[in-house]
């Protein structure tokens, strides 16, 4: 039986940013082993803002991410790698870099209204013979006109799929629905989902996704995500199943990889907190959740402060550096 | 006093917030504006403004070039290999605007009499002209190991050109905050904020040092950094305290535009003008003092 859609595990990726970009090779490899036993077709790994993300902004990568893309493709049979390139951040030499190690995929991802900056890259990704992904991140902040938009400028560089991307969890339902329905008409590429927990709706999302034409969704396993994590990989399984559909993953194995191997390695359990609600809440960028914290501490001044103000000055994914600033000025009250 | 005669080639944007630029140099005399359309607004404020115009690029230059002693190039890193060959080899002086990067990087607050004798500067990028001053008076006191930069500007003021070449701004800078900012490794990250009202240009500038201490002489080099850098644009100034945290120095700064042809939230693009011009005028007065 054919799979109804495919389920992206993005445990690698953005769970660095939960881990605070610590992964070593040993915990990128069991994961890999056991989401390749499971069944899943692609699985992401990257530093939680993509290649070249190592930084002091985004916090340093413990293991340079091209030896974790590297020991995660070499103990897959049938699971392919795929890797996050956010441009202005990483380059297309890191791109062709990731594909010597072993990508298989590229996920190409901009600010909902920026796709303009991502042209030369999605062309690599083809010529490179990459399964090629543009990813529009903070898909909240615009128009479903505007998405539409940008998801043709993807569609003309030669993007196969094109992501709406809940990077802040801040969507709803029926929001998500009006959205890949619009794509789904005006698109030929197929149509993806990724999705942040902060308002516990990252589930009914992606079945909002999934029934408006999605063909693409994305999971963590255990929810291990920016944020309060994303939809849970294991959790879907079983969902979409009692569904009807068709995943191509098997539920105990999955559960297997999530319980037995990241659950050990996690720093914190994914829940949904003051602050990540209040990210969820005020539209804010998921992987500023860690960083506000140790602004708040070393200010003295209230996390749920720093991400409402950062909410009211649109901030967009990338911009760690503004939390100092709003942090400092919250502190000395200007 | 004397004047050396200005040219600029490439009449968008940037070579039109230029030419306002240059009227107020006091060793540059703005001559003539070379572009490719006829009927572009730059091109047409040339024309009104009493100078010279040419719409038929590089190739109506060279017919009139007697014209000018220095010539700035706002076109493309394609266009201004071809460019600076021609003016080169006609003995013009070249200033560079594009990411080609040709010839030696050149900001005027850490090194802007160092390639005066170099037939072609360049002018680094915007992200490189905000921050490249703060982690070169980082560097003057302490060793810097590493330096990170982090430049956010308003979409509108992020041009096509940009939007397409955003590889070479990241690789441009990081190279110019290790050959001209002294850092032993560089990195540059930018992003585009389509925020309205459009935000101000923010950088900020991350910088691992070799060892703990000089507090006191790194923030009193920054601050005087700071002022060096306002001379030629007022606008650009320190955002809260520069951050020390054991070997982590971390430092903020805005830049707000002089408003010329852009909004003042353009400071990525007026820094580049107002460096550009600054290094012309300084270059001129050399060039007329060693001439005598």
């Amino acid at each position: 039986m054919n799979r109804s859609f495919e389920i992206l595990d993005v445990t690698l990726r953005d769970g660095s940013h939960a881990m605070r970009h610590s992964f070593t090779e040993k915990q990128v490899e069991e994961t890999a082993r056991g989401l390749d036993k499971a069944g899943v077709s692609y699985f992401e790994v990257s530093h939680g803002d993509g290649l070249g993300g190592s930084s002091l902004q985004y916090g340093f990568s413990k293991v340079n991410e091209l030896k974790l893309i590297e020991a995660a493709s070499s103990v897959c049979s049938r699971a392919k790698v795929s890797v996050l390139l956010i441009p202005g951040i990483g380059i297309k030499d890191d791109l062709q870099d990731a594909v010597k190690a072993g990508a298989k995929m590229v996920r190409v991802a901009t600010h909902v209204t920026e796709a303009d900056v991502a042209a030369q890259h999605i062309n690599l990704g083809r010529e490179l013979g990459l399964k090629t992904v543009g990813f529009l991140m903070m898909a909240h902040m615009a128009s479903t006109a505007k998405i539409v938009e940008q998801a043709k400028l993807f569609e003309s560089y030669g993007a196969e799929i094109i992501y709406v991307t809940d990077s802040a969890g801040y969507m709803l339902p029926n929001e998500v629905t009006e959205r890949i329905k619009a794509l789904k008409e005006n698109v030929s590429c197929e149509i993806g989902f990724h999705g942040h927990n902060n308002l516990s709706m990252a589930m009914a999302n992606t079945i909002a996704a999934v029934e408006a034409g999605a063909s693409y969704i994305d999971g963590s396993l255990r929810a291990l995500g920016a944020g309060s994590g994303n939809t849970q990989t294991e959790v879907m399984v079983g969902v979409f199943e009692r569904l009807g559909y068709n995943t191509g993953i098997n539920l105990y194995d999955i559960l297997d990889v999530a319980n037995d191997v990241v659950a050990p390695f996690m720093q914190r359990p994914q829940e949904i907190t003051g602050s990540s609600l209040i990210l969820g809440y005020s539209g804010v960028y998921s992987s500023f959740l860690l960083h506000t914290q140790s602004a708040a501490q070393k200010f003295n001044v209230d996390e749920r402060d720093i991400l409402v103000e950062l909410g009211n000055m649109k901030a967009i994914g990338g911009q760690e550096d503004l939390i100092f600033d709003v942090a400092q000025r919250l502190a000395l009250n200007v | 006093m004397n004047r050396l005669k200005v040219g600029i080639i490439g009449s968008g944007n940037i070579g039109t917030d230029l030419m306002y630029k240059i009227e107020r140099c006091d060793s540059l005399e703005m001559k003539v504006m070379v572009g490719i359309d006829s009927k572009s607004e730059g091109l047409e404020r040339a024309k009104s403004r009493g100078y010279e115009t040419i719409d038929t690029g590089i190739n109506g230059l060279m017919e009139k070039i007697d014209l000018v002693d220095i010539v700035f190039d706002a076109t493309t890193a394609y266009a201004h290999r071809l460019h600076s060959e021609k003016l080169i080899a006609a003995g013009k002086k070249v200033i560079d605007l594009t990411p080609a990067a040709i010839g030696p990087f050149t900001v005027p607050s850490v090194n802007l009499t160092e390639h005066f004798e170099a037939p072609n500067v360049n002018m680094v990028t915007c992200g490189g002209q905000a921050t490249i001053p703060i982690v070169h008076a980082i560097n003057r006191i302490i060793d810097v190991e590493y330096a990170e930069i982090i430049a956010t500007v308003s979409s509108k003021s992020a041009g096509p050109g940009t939007r397409a070449n955003i590889d070479e701004f990241t690789r441009t800078t990081s190279r110019a905050i290790e050959q001209v900012g002294g850092a032993k490794k560089g990195k540059a990250i930018i992003i585009l904020n389509p925020a309205e009202p459009p935000v101000i240009m923010r950088d900020t500038v991350h910088v691992l040092v070799i060892e703990e201490g000089h507090e006191e002489s790194i923030i009193s080099s920054i601050k005087s950094m700071v002022e060096d850098v306002q001379k030629y644009v007022p606008g650009y100034r320190l955002r809260g305290e520069p951050q020390i945290d054991g070997k982590k120095i971390s430092v903020f700064v805005e830049v707000e535009g002089a408003g010329d042809f852009f909004p003042p939230y353009s400071g990525n693009l007026d820094i580049m003008t107002a460096a550009a011009a600054k290094v012309a005028n300084e270059l001129a007065k050399h060039l007329l003092t060693s001439k005598v």
